[in-house]
């Protein structure tokens, strides 16, 4: 018998079951929990999930994370990923400085956007992300700090400004994953609610680290652990140098 | 046939708006850089997918206004000389949703007034910027869009591979990014190169990922071997993250950037060559 998931296990699995049954689009995961996840998909239940390096080349095998690719399956730059994403052909898991209560996103800045506190990444193509294909988000650190009222820039952007912009129609939001639990945005008017939490984790937990009212309709269940299989692969294949501890330590 | 300059330095001017090809800290023009700040130029817009080419210029406080998508040095997340100036207020931030700043070029470099786009709707790339507006489709949908205004360049300066004579330039990596972009957004274009080729040299040995620049869209072509400086060059040579480390290292007060600008930037290519070796030859002992 293998050991209990841990949180890192339960959270790499959540991030891959954000792709179940999405058939030949891209994968777009950025962070190693959400890299397992995806590799973990197509080992699985999405075999027609394509896998990129991040850069400019799609590729067909499944390597460990943090172990180069090696199979090329087609030329992928800047330019042909824009196109994709136009196209709606993409899942992206994004990470976020800041996510407020109707599901905004802020890479950009802390603090007042011209004369920020902190300078951080940058608009990056979030807002395209969010208005043109499936997004979801992983949150390795669940704290007040990550969800908080009002994010100080948008950039991804929530289904009430979509909407109000009148950019909703191809807007696909789905799941937050983080280390404590998974959101979504089923809440009143599309803000942020509570799907699951993980095992281990009560909803008083994650309802002390979010610092806005989540919306909770009822009993929470359990986020799903990984089956015998899907530990394997994670554990023996996907992620044996444990880069998985490193963004989401065992408790 | 593309004009043949001494120094790049002589074509930039106070008030140009330059735009920089590459992508955060890959294949940037950092020789190009380089000539920008041999010359002194002041009150610059600078427009790029910005890496350390938007850092030194902030340094230098030669760029008053950053037009970007983002400002990262990649192994680095964040820009170190770019965060104090915007933090600083020392620089004009105009943050644009990616697929903007590509729409944008776009347009300038089809002499239309603006690009329809999707991208940056209901983000503050669009509700805080008051140049940005939007249009209403005329057909049936109805659909609100981002009417992104054109980004016309002054100059675009670009790093590639190899070009000929007559002004082919040839990118043997794996990405061009957007530097067709700026070169068709531009009204004139320097592109430095490793090597100055043959034209029947142009392709040699290239894989199928090879694209090129025809001649139509380069101005100048400049002969600059590591004319990336540290940023990463495939296939020549991955991101010197040593030099690069030293490079955000020197962010740290006004004194380390003067040693550092003094060794490394404010050279031209055969003391920064120079000055490269005698840097890994110190790392190494």
């Amino acid at each position: 018998m293998t050991s209990p998931a841990t949180r890192a296990e339960v959270a790499a699995t959540a991030c891959g079951d954000l792709f179940r049954g999405s058939g030949r689009i891209l994968a777009g995961p950025i962070g190693v929990i959400p890299s397992i996840g995806a590799r973990l998909a197509k080992l699985t239940h999405s075999p027609q999930l394509l896998l990129s390096d991040g850069e400019a080349t799609i590729f067909a095998d499944v390597p460990p994370v943090g172990e180069p690719f090696e199979r090329v399956q087609a030329p992928f730059p800047y330019r042909d990923l824009f196109e994709l994403i136009a196209r709606g052909g993409r899942h992206v898991v994004m990470g976020a400085a800041q996510i407020d209560r109707h599901g905004n996103q802020n890479l950009s800045a802390i603090g007042d956007r011209d004369r920020p506190i902190r300078q951080l990444l940058g608009a990056r193509a979030a807002a395209t992300n969010t208005l043109s294909h499936a997004t979801s988000y992983w949150i390795a650190r669940h704290s007040p700090r990550v969800f908080v009222e009002h994010v100080d820039v948008v950039t991804g952007v929530g289904p009430a400004r979509a909407r109000a912009a009148g950019a909703d129609r191809l807007q696909d939001l789905r799941r937050i994953v983080t280390d404590l639990g998974v959101l979504g945005f089923d809440g009143p008017g599309g803000t942020v609610s509570l799907i699951s939490r993980h095992p281990g984790v009560s909803v008083d937990d994650i309802v002390r680290a979010t610092g806005f009212a989540l919306h909770i309709a009822g009993d929470v269940p359990e986020t799903r652990t990984p089956d015998e299989s899907e530990l394997i692969l994670i554990r023996e294949r996907i992620d044996p140098h444990r880069l998985r501890d490193r963004e989401v330590p065992t408790s | 046939m593309p004009g043949i300059i001494d120094d790049p330095a002589e074509l930039i001017r106070d008030g140009m708006t330059i735009g920089i090809g590459g992508w955060g800290s890959r294949r940037k023009p950092m020789s190009l850089v380089r000539a920008i700040v041999r010359s002194g130029a002041r009150d610059l817009t600078v427009v790029s997918f910005g890496g350390p080419d938007v850092g030194i210029l902030c340094a230098t406080g030669q760029a008053a206004e950053i037009v970007h998508g983002f400002v990262s040095l990649d192994s680095i997340a964040i820009d170190p000389h770019f965060a104090a100036a915007r933090q600083e207020g020392r620089v004009r931030s105009v943050e644009l949703d990616e697929a903007m700043l590509v729409a944008g070029l776009r347009a300038a470099s089809r002499r239309l007034p603006f690009e329809v786009t999707r991208s940056g709707l209901g983000s503050d790339a669009v509700d805080r910027n008051p140049g940005i507006r939007t249009i209403t489709s005329p057909y049936e949908d109805g659909e609100t869009l981002v009417a992104m205004p054109a980004i016309p360049l002054d100059l675009a300066l670009l790093h590639l591979d190899r070009a000929d004579q007559a002004g082919t330039a040839v990118c043997l990596g794996p990405d061009l990014f957007f530097d067709d972009l700026f070169a068709g957004a531009a009204a004139r274009t320097v592109v430095s190169v490793e090597r100055v080729v043959a034209t029947g040299e142009l392709f040699e040995g290239a894989t199928h990922t090879a694209s090129a620049l025809n001649p139509t869209l380069t101005d100048w072509v400049v002969e600059a071997p590591g004319g990336a400086g540290f940023t990463a060059h495939p296939p020549h040579h991955p991101r010197d993250e040593a030099l690069q480390r030293r490079y955000a290292a020197s962010a740290a007060d006004a004194a380390a950037w003067r040693e550092f600008a003094e060794r490394f930037v404010a050279v031209d290519d055969d003391r920064y060559r120079d000055a490269v070796s005698r840097f890994h030859a110190e790392e190494a002992s």
